[in-house]
């Protein structure tokens, strides 16, 4: 309904252009007229605008900014997290978490699981995308839904359900024992290299969705016509895919392993549940690692150490920050190069 | 491109199968929930329960509380959406259709909020929501939920109620609504679609939040949500799994009901994110 009413709007918009150019010059005449008429009815609209900003600012200041500015604040104190902040103890925090070998651990586990994810997600996401995207092929609804679906499920939960079943007991072990693929049950979850591998499994099964539903938005905003001309050149269809869809995918690329970077580096939910990091901190993220010193007894000490764990939250938004300035960098550089190019070209049509 | 007739069955036949696969974890889930803990030792992998009983589901109901988390989800949800959405669609429409002076600098400003490094803002969040002596209520994790610039939602607002022709405003105002009843009136029903969008995401989002809840309610069990519930179930009853099984439904079942339903919403906000 709504869009049709506004069409009509358009269109009789369109109409009352030419009759408006006719007028133009008794507008502007009339202008002048009203001219503090206007001002009033625009201060007035200025004045609205600030009132519906006003609550999201309050929200934006209180909840977001002032968040932000204080986690970088409390990482140069050693701080429980009770009482007034008064121990500033300048870079210390920093320099303890540089030589702290659990965080470098952290921190190696959370690389290996966020570009374990992105390679599979991304990659596989993308094949998927490919089939589903044909037009020929029916049913891409429903399976666009079933892909999809871990999407939406709540991470905490999964994490749990998936703990379960590659217990030593569970679903995985008991499917192979039937199936004589092996002999003894395979310690999924108590075996370090074992357990990040299936931390690195469960993840890309939980993010290939989206990323698939990226790859069709991309994919769908190739234009038609060229694969017709493709196919009228007898392209087949690796050719096409070759010559047509993967160079066109190519800026979509950066967007989308970006976002799978960015997201991956702050994995929490489902290491907490899945695995709370161990065996033995074999699967422990940084994000837990922040977590486990800021609101757990799991670091070892009795009390929380919150100005520290704030130093590691500050160094994680750091490596994140590089990451998708490298990320961004290249594709924001990519696109000034080819808006020159197209500037140039379109000098040298007019001239 | 797929030309063949038994490529494209072998196609259908693997999306399928590989289909069973992807979904199976939600299947065993279900039908565990069904099940005895004995049977689950003993069934190996054979999935259909041998009756089906709702004990389990009743003891995670009564006994480990799910009723409250489930309660306390619900209301955290709800409240959430409404709050974020409102805000959300007033921003939006200050943003899309006054030119007020600095506008840009807002937009600007806004984007940029999503790119900027953040340390681990949970613990000041934390320290202000107890500042405001909100820590032993649902409120408190509700305000923090409804945190965060919303950048997404706010700058697909702008655009949306920016692309609205302006003819439409002047006749609301030459009917003699103002600034306010065009907006309630005329724009706000306008932008029902983008509200479904904003509403489902946000649902989804507050619904699936584990880290906010864990951390405001780790003093207050009352006050659980579903996953955070969740967690401390499997800390209490480590060997209920069929209890485990029937709480996990409990927790995914609505979610993945409504996102059936809404999905087109869904996957066409998350599509227009990337290409945003």
């Amino acid at each position: 309904m709504s869009t049709i009413y506004i069409q009509f709007v358009l269109i009789t918009h369109n109409k009352s252009m030419e009759s408006l150019k006719k007028g133009r010059e008794i507008v502007t005449k009339q202008k002048q007229v009203t001219k503090t008429k206007l001002s009033k009815r625009t201060k007035r609209r200025y004045i609205w605008a600030m009132i519906f900003l006003l609550p999201q600012t309050i929200v934006f200041l209180g909840l977001s900014a002032y968040p932000i500015i204080m986690s970088y604040v409390y990482s140069f104190y050693r701080w429980s997290g009770i009482g007034p902040l008064e121990n500033f103890v300048s870079f210390d925090n920093y320099i303890r978490l540089f030589g702290d070998s659990r965080f470098w651990n952290a921190f190696l586990n959370t690389l290996y699981y966020v570009i374990g994810t992105t390679v599979i997600s991304v990659g596989l996401g993308l094949i998927l995308a490919i089939i589903l995207n044909d037009a020929r092929l029916s049913g891409k609804g429903f399976y666009r839904t079933i892909y999809f679906l871990p999407v939406v499920t709540t991470t905490a939960i999964i994490g749990i359900i998936m703990s379960s079943i590659f217990g030593i007991d569970g679903l995985v072990n008991e499917l192979l024992l039937t199936l004589k693929i092996i002999n003894l049950p395979i310690p999924w979850l108590t075996e370090g290299s074992l357990a990040l591998l299936v931390l690195i499994l469960v993840g890309s099964w939980k993010s290939l969705g989206i990323n698939m539903v990226y790859w069709l938005a991309g994919l769908q905003a190739i234009p038609g016509e060229l694969y017709e001309s493709a196919q009228l050149d007898g392209a087949g269809f690796w050719k096409t895919l070759q010559h047509i869809t993967l160079p066109l995918l190519k800026p979509m690329l950066a967007v989308i392993v970006l976002l799978s970077l960015v997201g991956g580096m702050h994995v929490f939910d489902l290491v907490k549940t899945l695995t709370d990091g161990g065996p033995y901190y074999a699967t422990e993220t940084l994000d837990l690692y922040i977590y486990n010193y800021a609101f757990s007894d799991a670091h070892g000490g009795s009390r929380p150490m919150m100005g520290y764990a704030s130093a590691a939250g500050v160094l994680l938004g750091i490596f994140t920050f590089a990451i998708s300035l490298a990320f961004g960098g290249a594709g924001f550089l990519g696109d000034i190069r080819r808006y020159r190019k197209e500037r140039k070209k379109r000098r040298e049509v007019t001239q | 491109m797929i030309t063949s007739k038994t490529v494209r069955v072998t196609i259908h036949f693997f999306l399928v199968i590989f289909g069973l696969i992807w979904i199976y974890p939600f299947i065993w889930m279900v039908f565990s929930s069904f099940k005895t803990n004995n049977e689950l030792l003993t069934a190996g992998i054979n999935p259909i329960p041998e009756s089906f009983n709702w004990d389990n589901y009743v003891r995670a109901w009564d006994s480990a509380n799910f009723s409250g988390y489930f309660v306390n989800t619900v209301i955290l949800t709800v409240s959430t959406v409404i709050i974020v959405v409102f805000l959300c669609a007033i921003t939006g429409y200050a943003l899309g259709r006054v030119n007020f002076p600095g506008r840009n600098i807002v937009v600007i400003c806004i984007a940029a909020i999503m790119f900027i490094p953040k340390g681990y803002t949970i613990i000041p969040l934390f320290k202000i929501v107890n500042q405001l002596g909100l820590s032993n209520s649902m409120l408190g994790v509700i305000l923090a939920e409804s945190s965060g610039a919303h950048v997404l939602f706010i700058l697909m607002f702008t655009s949306f109620f920016a692309k609205i022709p302006k003819e439409l405003e002047e006749a609301a105002e030459i009917d003699g609504a103002g600034f306010l009843r065009t907006f309630t009136k005329v724009m706000l029903p306008l932008s029902a679609p983008m509200i479904a969008t904003t509403a489902i995401m946000q649902f989804i989002w507050t619904w699936s939040s584990f880290l906010i809840p864990l951390v405001l309610t780790l003093n207050k069990p009352e006050l659980r949500t579903l996953a955070v519930g969740m967690e401390s179930f499997v800390g209490n009853y480590a060997s209920d799994y069929a209890g485990m099984a029937a709480g996990a439904s409990i927790s995914l079942v609505p979610v993945m009901i409504v996102f059936i339903i809404m999905q087109r919403y869904f996957i066409e906000g998350v599509a227009g994110a990337v290409k945003s």
